[in-house]
């Protein structure tokens, strides 16, 4: 049986994996960019925080996702769900290029915009949200769009403590030796990432100041 | 206004000091007075101090030492957001809002004070009639525009609304010569129907000579002289007349007093 076949067979569900996959992406790329973008504008105020947020959250990416898996498992409440830990690890996975696009986003616009905006009376408040955060907005978006494919591949290694996901074809196929199953997880895991890069780079087009 | 604030000078330095912090020139023990509806300029070479001057006054820069008073009042009990509300700042690099079409540039102050739109609306209109621009121009977005547009606009930003004071650091500084001429002309006629007190940084002698009705020169953190134009075409304080002598090489040496 072609791998064509077999997803054809279970339709019903590839698509319920899919869109748990689609989930777990979604839920945890919307919790990083709660607290990166705010993270992000922080370290811009106050940069004496600047070395230890981004190089914190430099350690967490370099941490191997099955190990931080592993390490969330004794967690109280979180470990005691698997796809509770499994959002709250790619939450912390994603937050690393969305603190970080948010900060290289205020910091490039043009020093010249914010000086006159200062100098003119705009308050820290109305120069964040009418000027710098509306110019860094196409470089957030990367950051999120960045964010969102990592976790797309990432999430698939979350069906490793039951998390769900397309995930669990892969898990399933390897140990089933059997190519045509870990190609049902890995082609739609493709598709969905290949699907968010282009949509997020049409948006940052879209929203980038001209 | 009373008769005391009328006498009272616009702006005044005392002892002000100020230390080199990055990119940002040196101050040393400043004093100086800024009367009403005058237009000082700053001249000087660039690190000189004029810039850092300029800013202490709209307190983008803090002193380290000194008092700055505006309006009689130590800027340390100013509300900092009224004060640059009532200080209008043009710089070299103009620094419009490239997400903001030109009408909402010019009427950014207006807004964030809640003015109504209408006032606004009106307000943006006159300002762009004033400094010269094309009223289509007002839906267009600042990389649409010329320069020189580019820094009429950020004249009418500054003036959007109304401030008494105007800070401008070297305004005319990056435009073609014939765009400067024309603005400087202009700036004349502004300032003679607006009667605003001015502080204008520049490092050219004959700017400063057209447009002045005071000079201060400055040197390495220091206030050298203040004159008036005439004065200083006749001073013979050495640092003046080095200027002089510097920019009087071109064939059109002391044309900027002749023209009337």
């Amino acid at each position: 049986m072609n791998v064509w076949q077999f997803m054809l067979q279970n339709r019903a569900e590839v698509i319920e994996l899919t869109l748990e996959h689609v989930w777990l992406v979604g839920i945890s790329t919307l919790l990083a960019a709660l607290v990166g973008i705010p993270l992000g504008i922080l370290i811009t105020r106050r940069p004496s925080l600047n070395k230890p947020i981004l190089g914190s959250a430099n350690v967490i990416q370099t941490i191997p996702s099955l190990a931080l898996f592993g390490f969330l498992l004794p967690a109280p409440w979180i470990g005691a769900r698997a796809d509770r830990l499994a959002i709250l690890a790619l939450t912390l996975y994603a937050l690393l290029p969305l603190i970080r696009n948010t900060y290289a986003g205020i910091k490039g616009v043009d020093p010249a915009v914010v000086e006159a905006g200062r100098g003119m009376g705009l308050t820290d408040r109305q120069l964040l949200f009418q000027v710098e955060l509306p110019l860094a907005l196409g470089v957030i978006i990367a950051g999120i769009r960045v964010a969102t494919v990592l976790l797309i591949g990432l999430t698939t290694i979350a069906a490793a403590i039951g998390a769900g996901g397309l995930g669990e074809y892969i898990f399933r196929g390897l140990a089933m030796v059997n190519n045509a199953v870990i190609l049902a997880g890995a082609i739609p895991a493709a598709a969905l990432a290949l699907l968010a890069d282009a949509g997020f780079g049409w948006l940052e087009r879209r929203l980038s100041p001209r | 206004m009373n008769e005391a604030s009328q006498t009272q000078p616009a702006i005044e330095f005392s002892h002000v000091s100020y230390r080199a912090n990055s990119s940002d020139g040196i101050l040393h023990d400043l004093s100086l007075e800024i009367r009403r509806g005058e237009t000082l300029v700053l001249l000087g070479r660039s690190g000189s101090g004029k810039t850092t001057t300029l800013k202490l006054i709209n307190h983008l820069l803090k002193p380290e030492a000194g008092e700055i008073r505006v309006d009689g009042r130590p800027i340390s009990e100013w509300d900092i957001i009224r004060l640059r509300r009532m200080i209008g700042y043009v710089i070299q690099e103009v620094g419009l809002f490239p997400h903001f079409t030109i009408e909402r540039n010019i009427g950014l102050v207006p807004q964030i004070e809640n003015w109504p739109a209408d006032r606004i609306r009106a307000r943006v209109q006159e300002l762009v009639r004033l400094v010269g621009l094309d009223q289509q121009l007002a839906s267009r977005y600042p990389r649409e525009l010329s320069g020189g547009q580019r820094q009429r606009v950020g004249v009418a930003r500054a003036l959007a609304a109304d401030p008494p004071i105007l800070l401008m650091d070297e305004p005319f500084g990056a435009l073609d010569p014939l765009t400067r001429a024309e603005l400087q002309r202009e700036f004349l006629e502004l300032q003679k129907r607006l009667q605003k007190t001015v502080v204008f940084v520049t490092h050219d002698l004959r700017e400063a000579l057209l447009l002045g009705t005071r000079i201060g020169l400055m040197e390495a953190g220091r206030l050298v002289t203040i004159q008036t134009r005439e004065e200083f075409l006749t001073s013979t304080e050495p640092l003046v007349v080095a200027y002089r002598d510097a920019f009087s090489t071109g064939p059109d040496t002391s044309q900027p007093r002749g023209r009337s």
